[in-house]
């Protein structure tokens, strides 16, 4: 389905400067006029502050900054993620904006101060359009100091200039709202691509050497593959590059001609397939994926992904002390008495065997338990004598260095500190194996 | 410090000046307490060059192994590097998304081992690549804000400002050594910064990364950040500086480094799909703990380049703290320096375990004193009893005589050395192959089994014979060919002899008809299935005429016994050789797995162990009154229940206290209770709770808990 390109219009704006506007943001052309629309005409006052919203990679910086470095608008982009102080941000606000700073900001500024050095500098040179400030990735904002974020939504009332604020963010604006109120954006939302739209935006940076078509017609190969696991437009455009040489492998050979469709799709498909499994999920690096390539179907040798290695090796009683950790992670403390005793004489099989405790531990996830209790159970379930050295007890904290414990609550050692478990049953399976002891037969939820 | 001055205020006090003290080095503590300091400090000197020489085979050792990987690694940065520089050249690297390349190493599970990986790394990288490397740990990095400011401080040599306030605590710290230039803490600045480093020549700023010029690196050196323990960094500050980064990477070519010390599935469970898609990470594998001990062991263990021995004992500790405890060579490698030194400092006769000629001159200098020690070693004295009588009268008389003999002694224990370990190895060869591993799969089981006893009297010995009695012809043809080849490289004449004999023998085996063969290796094959059948099999061939394959592997199964029996023999049984071999093991393990907790019970369960004071000597399981107060509190303590009755435990030891001073229990009856010894109870129930036997409960106030289970 063409769609017929909307052509932006505006009073404020050259038509041909318009057209050239349209070019860059195929499939965005209603967000765009309406933005237009609100912006108004450059010297006009736009409204405060406007707050877009929408997936990653749904073309949101894109449509905001092509606007306005097309149209030549004065504005400053500011990524909140990078601005770990406020200090950081109003002074890169300032610096684009006004070109030099005049006044130092204080230490430790406020938005006050913000506000109070933005009117000095803006009497000096007073707006003649716009002024856009842009906050990438704004749900970082929430983050900082609690007057922020109000703040910026009202800045024109606060510094009394042409200024618009616009947000960008991936969350929705209800996340965001303060509980005290504030002045409400206006909201614009940019939806996601559809399939025709993807298709559409990726068939445009077709390959020089290779004709738009056979491009075009790669591109709905590959969406046919990866548009149900995928539809972020930056990861799909990566995977098409990373890919389009072994499309193009049968042409360089010779086998096949471009419009042999079908033969392309033959070799390409079981490709793609692997791709989605690998390299998409980034267990093989896009590098190791493009050498492996380049190679010779014969010497290509299978490459392990990350979670293949999932291997660990361990001092011995390390393995010993995780497991008794496992164990006191999930069985019930009360039922310690009829593993690890040998004489544990009689217990009620009603007792014992809660319903509703049957089975739901693993379900509910590792429970805290205090240091004794973990040395009471390794030192029962380790077969040999251990003397209580230092270096078991060094083990321990190691152990929490790795994050296969972690130690809750407080982290004072000498108060009884309390740890959980955080390894999976296969993984301490895996470890229990290896120095032949049966886990399973201690689990309270596979009695 | 008091003043005269009646009115309050502050008062400068100038520093007494003391005199300085002389400060004691390593050789003076070394010395300190034995009577003979020269002897001491020649002890002291071989022991440090001895020490130094394996240092230096370690290092040799560390850098081999490390080779492969670390030139993987450089290949990694390098070739990262060069596809930044040539990325926009062509149609893929315009469409890809822009990556960081990063290098996963997976280190093992010992941390504190991983920093020799990562210096040697940081010094390669430094020598060939690029002067941009940044390590960071976690523990410095608590939040995303210190970790760009360590980044941006370490790389740029400059104070960076983030919070203001900090920045002015830490003012007077950096004032003199950073130059002052207020620089925000952004990836801005940093891209700025790294465009004129790499733009001028460094001589122009005199503090710019030591003095090495630009002109060494190739163009445009990647900017190296090293997180050194991945697993402790909080996953929310690594996620937010890798997006951070990622908006950067177009203009500096960054290149991170994880260090992993569990498994590089880590990666996937700390950054979630968005994060970890911004990385192109690829895996480093270093090689494994034990791998690199079995190395080690082999280096300087089973070699006769040091004259420095430990017993079997001694090494089973080593390598059980190893294998038990924390996996770490570091350690292995403290243990075995710390025995040496102990050695050398308790064994007066150290001074002959040294080279060769040394330990000979060493040998002709003995004082009388000395030859006394020789008299008294057990080795030695086993070794006059065997001589003949008139001789006998000659050691025990004549110290020229004995240091005549020491020398012979000397000269012969060296040589025993030079063939114990090619015959051990060749022992080894034949026998990993067996099934089960009658001898160990590790040589250094080997190795234990023969400090131990002589190994051929042993069990173990004779079924691993029985075994190789029933090897294949290749099989046991190609383990031949590994001990030729053993024997031909070592020095020792006899044993290049031995080499020799070896290798006629294999060679006729080589010659044999192969048509004979098949039968053999069918048996070999059962023998991984049912050792049992095979010996009752072995027992019905016996009947049978044996082939001329079975006559000759025979033939050479008792030569090698042969090698074995005079090779092997146990070193105790070599005269002198307690001046090689340390053995007290118990030292060892406990200054290297010390154990706390049972230190502190004995200390206070019996006082008499530590402050050795005859009056505190009694028999356990009374509480002795002239024992210190703690001892006392302890000692009840220990007959209560989870929960303490404060008052309860105060009158007991009030009963035990006064008891002491051998009053009339009824003075205290009337209720009152002496103010001395109140405190003195108070006091010791703190000290309790500092080491952390009882502590205050909420329960019930006037109770504490303990924290501690079983009585006396």
């Amino acid at each position: 389905m063409n769609r017929m390109p909307v052509h932006l219009q505006h009073l404020g704006y050259a038509d041909e400067q318009l057209q050239q506007v349209t070019g860059l943001l195929a499939c965005r052309e209603a967000q765009a006029s309406t933005l237009l629309a609100l912006f108004g005409e450059p010297e006009h006052y736009s409204y405060p502050s406007i707050f877009i919203y929408g997936h990653r990679a749904s073309g949101k910086s894109h449509v905001v900054l092509t606007l306005l470095k097309e149209l030549k608008m004065p504005h400053v982009v500011v990524n909140c993620i990078e601005c770990v102080s406020p200090g950081l941000l109003f002074e890169r606000m300032l610096l684009s904006l006004f070109g030099t700073l005049t006044m130092p900001l204080p230490r430790g500024p406020s938005l006050s101060d913000f506000v109070r050095l933005y009117q000095q500098l803006c009497s000096e040179q007073p707006a003649t359009q716009t002024r856009y400030i842009v906050l990438d990735h704004a749900e970082f904002l929430r983050d900082m100091s609690t007057n922020l974020l109000p703040g910026f939504l009202r800045l024109q009332e606060l510094v009394e200039d042409n200024v618009t604020v616009i947000f960008l963010s991936k969350i929705v604006w209800d996340k965001f709202r303060p509980n005290s109120g504030c002045f409400e954006p206006l909201l614009l939302h940019f939806p996601d691509y559809s399939k025709a739209e993807l298709q559409q935006i990726l068939a445009q940076e077709s390959h020089p050497s290779y004709s738009p078509e056979l491009y075009s017609s790669y591109i709905s190969i590959l969406l046919g593959v990866f548009y149900s696991v995928c539809r972020d437009l930056r990861e799909l455009r990566h995977l098409a590059a990373l890919n389009f040489s072994k499309f193009c492998e049968p042409l360089e050979k010779g086998e096949a001609k471009e419009g042999d469709t079908h033969k392309l799709w033959r070799n390409i498909e079981p490709h793609l397939k692997k791709a989605m499994q690998t390299v998409y999920l980034r267990e093989v690096s896009s590098a190791q994926w493009e050498e492996q390539q380049q190679k010779e179907e014969e010497e290509v040798r299978e490459l392990q992904g990350l979670s293949a290695y999932t291997h660990m090796e361990l001092p011995y009683y390390s393995k010993f002390l995780l497991i008794a950790a496992y164990l006191a992670s999930y069985n019930p403390a009360r039922t310690d008495r009829r593993f690890f005793l040998k004489h544990h004489g009689k217990i009620k099989k009603t007792n014992f065997l809660k319903k509703h405790e049957k089975t739901s531990n693993h379900l509910l996830g590792p429970k805290p338990f205090p240091l004794d209790r973990l040395l009471a159970i390794f030192y029962s379930v380790v077969d040999s004598r251990v003397a209580p050295t230092a270096s078991i007890f060094s083990q321990i904290s190691t152990l929490v260095t790795l994050q296969l414990l972690t130690q809750v609550g407080h982290d004072d050692q000498l108060d009884a500190p309390k740890y959980k478990c955080a390894v999976s049953l296969a993984f301490i399976r895996a470890i229990s194996r290896t120095v032949g002891f049966d886990v399973i037969r201690y689990l309270y939820d596979f009695l | 410090m008091t003043t005269s001055s009646v009115s309050k205020g502050c008062f400068v006090f100038k520093p007494v000046v003391k005199k300085k003290r002389k400060i004691l080095g390593a050789e003076d503590y070394f010395v300190d307490g034995s009577d003979d300091v020269e002897n001491g400090k020649l002890r002291f000197q071989l022991c440090q060059s001895l020490w130094q020489k394996m240092k230096e085979d370690i290092e040799c050792m560390q850098e081999d192994l490390n080779k492969k990987m670390l030139d993987g690694f450089l290949e990694f940065i390098r070739k990262s590097a060069a596809s930044f520089w040539s990325r926009g050249d062509s149609w893929t690297s315009q469409m890809r998304a822009n990556e960081i390349p990063t290098a996963a190493l997976v280190l093992g599970v010992n941390m504190p081992d991983h920093s020799i990986t990562f210096e040697s790394m940081i010094v390669q990288l430094q020598a060939s690549l690029t002067p941009f490397i940044v390590s960071v740990q976690a523990k410095e990095c608590g939040a995303l804000k210190q970790l760009m400011q360590k980044v941006l401080q370490r790389l740029m040599g400059t104070n960076i400002t983030v919070d203001e306030d900090e920045a002015e605590t830490e003012l007077g710290v950096h004032n003199n050594e950073l130059p002052q230039k207020r620089v925000n803490c952004s990836l801005d600045a940093l891209c700025d910064w790294y465009r004129t480093a790499t733009k001028k020549p460094s001589g122009k700023s005199p503090r710019k990364r030591r003095s090495c010029s630009q002109s060494e690196f190739p163009q445009g050196p990647p900017v190296v950040v090293i997180f050194r323990d991945l697993e402790a960094f909080s996953p929310q500050v690594l996620q937010d500086f890798i997006l951070i980064c990622s908006q950067y990477v177009q203009q500096v070519p960054l290149v991170f480094v994880f260090g992993i010390a569990t498994s590089p599935s880590t990666i996937q469970r700390m950054l979630p799909h968005s994060v970890s898609s911004l990385l192109c990470i690829e895996l480093f594998q270093s090689l494994s703990c034990t791998q690199h001990l079995a190395t080690i062991i082999d280096k300087l263990v089973l070699t006769s380049k040091f004259p420095f021995k430990i017993s079997a004992k001694v090494l089973q500790v080593l390598v059980g703290i190893f294998l038990y405890h924390d996996f770490s060579v570091c350690n292995f490698l403290k243990g075995l320096q710390l025995s040496m030194l102990d050695h050398f400092h308790s064994q007066p006769l150290s001074m002959l375990c040294c080279q060769k000629q040394d330990a000979l001159l060493h040998a002709q200098q003995l004082s009388h004193q000395d030859v006394e020690r020789i008299r008294q070693l057990p080795s030695f004295m086993r070794y006059v009893e065997k001589q003949e009588p008139e001789k006998q009268v000659q050691l025990l008389t004549s110290d020229e005589r004995v240091k005549e003999v020491c020398q012979k002694l000397l000269k012969d224990l060296r040589s025993y050395h030079k063939n114990f370990y090619p015959v051990l190895r060749c022992l080894h060869v034949l026998t990993s192959i067996l099934p089960k591993y009658p001898l160990g799969k590790q040589i250094r089981e080997l190795y234990v089994l023969c400090l131990e006893k002589n190994v051929w009297e042993t069990q173990e010995y004779e079924s691993a014979m029985q075994l190789i009695r029933m090897l294949a012809k290749d099989a046991l043809v190609t383990s031949l060919q590994k001990c030729v080849d053993i024997l031909k490289c070592c020095k020792s004449k006899k044993l290049k002899e031995e080499g020799q004999q070896l290798q006629g023998l294999t060679a006729t085996f080589q010659k044999l008809d192969s048509k004979i063969i098949p039968v053999d290796s069918k048996y070999v094959s059962m023998v991984n299935n049912h050792f049992l059948t095979l010996l009752a099999m072995k027992e019905c061939r016996r009947t049978r005429r044996k082939t001329p394959y079975e006559i000759l592997r025979n033939h050479v199964v008792d030569y090698i016994d042969s090698l074995v029996k005079t090779h092997l023999c146990l070193p105790e049984s070599q005269p002198l050789y307690e001046v090689w071999y340390y053995s007290s093991s118990g030292t060892v393990r406990r200054h290297l797995n010390a154990t706390p907790r049972t230190s502190i019970q004995t200390a206070l369960s019996n006082p008499y162990c530590y402050l050795q004071n005859e009056a505190l000597k009694n028999e356990s399981g009374v509480i002795s009154s002239t024992a210190p107060d703690i001892c006392i509190i302890y000692k009840l303590h220990l007959e209560c229940g989870r929960l303490i009755n404060l008052y309860d435990w105060l009158e007991a030891y009030i009963t035990v206290a006064t008891a002491a001073e051998g009053k009339d229990l009824s003075a205290m009856e009337g209720g009152k209770v002496d103010k001395l010894k109140h405190a003195r109870f108070i006091r010791g129930v703190s000290e309790l709770e500092f080491l952390g036997f009882v502590k205050s409960t909420r329960k019930k106030t006037d109770h504490v808990a303990r924290l501690t289970w079983g009585g006396c």
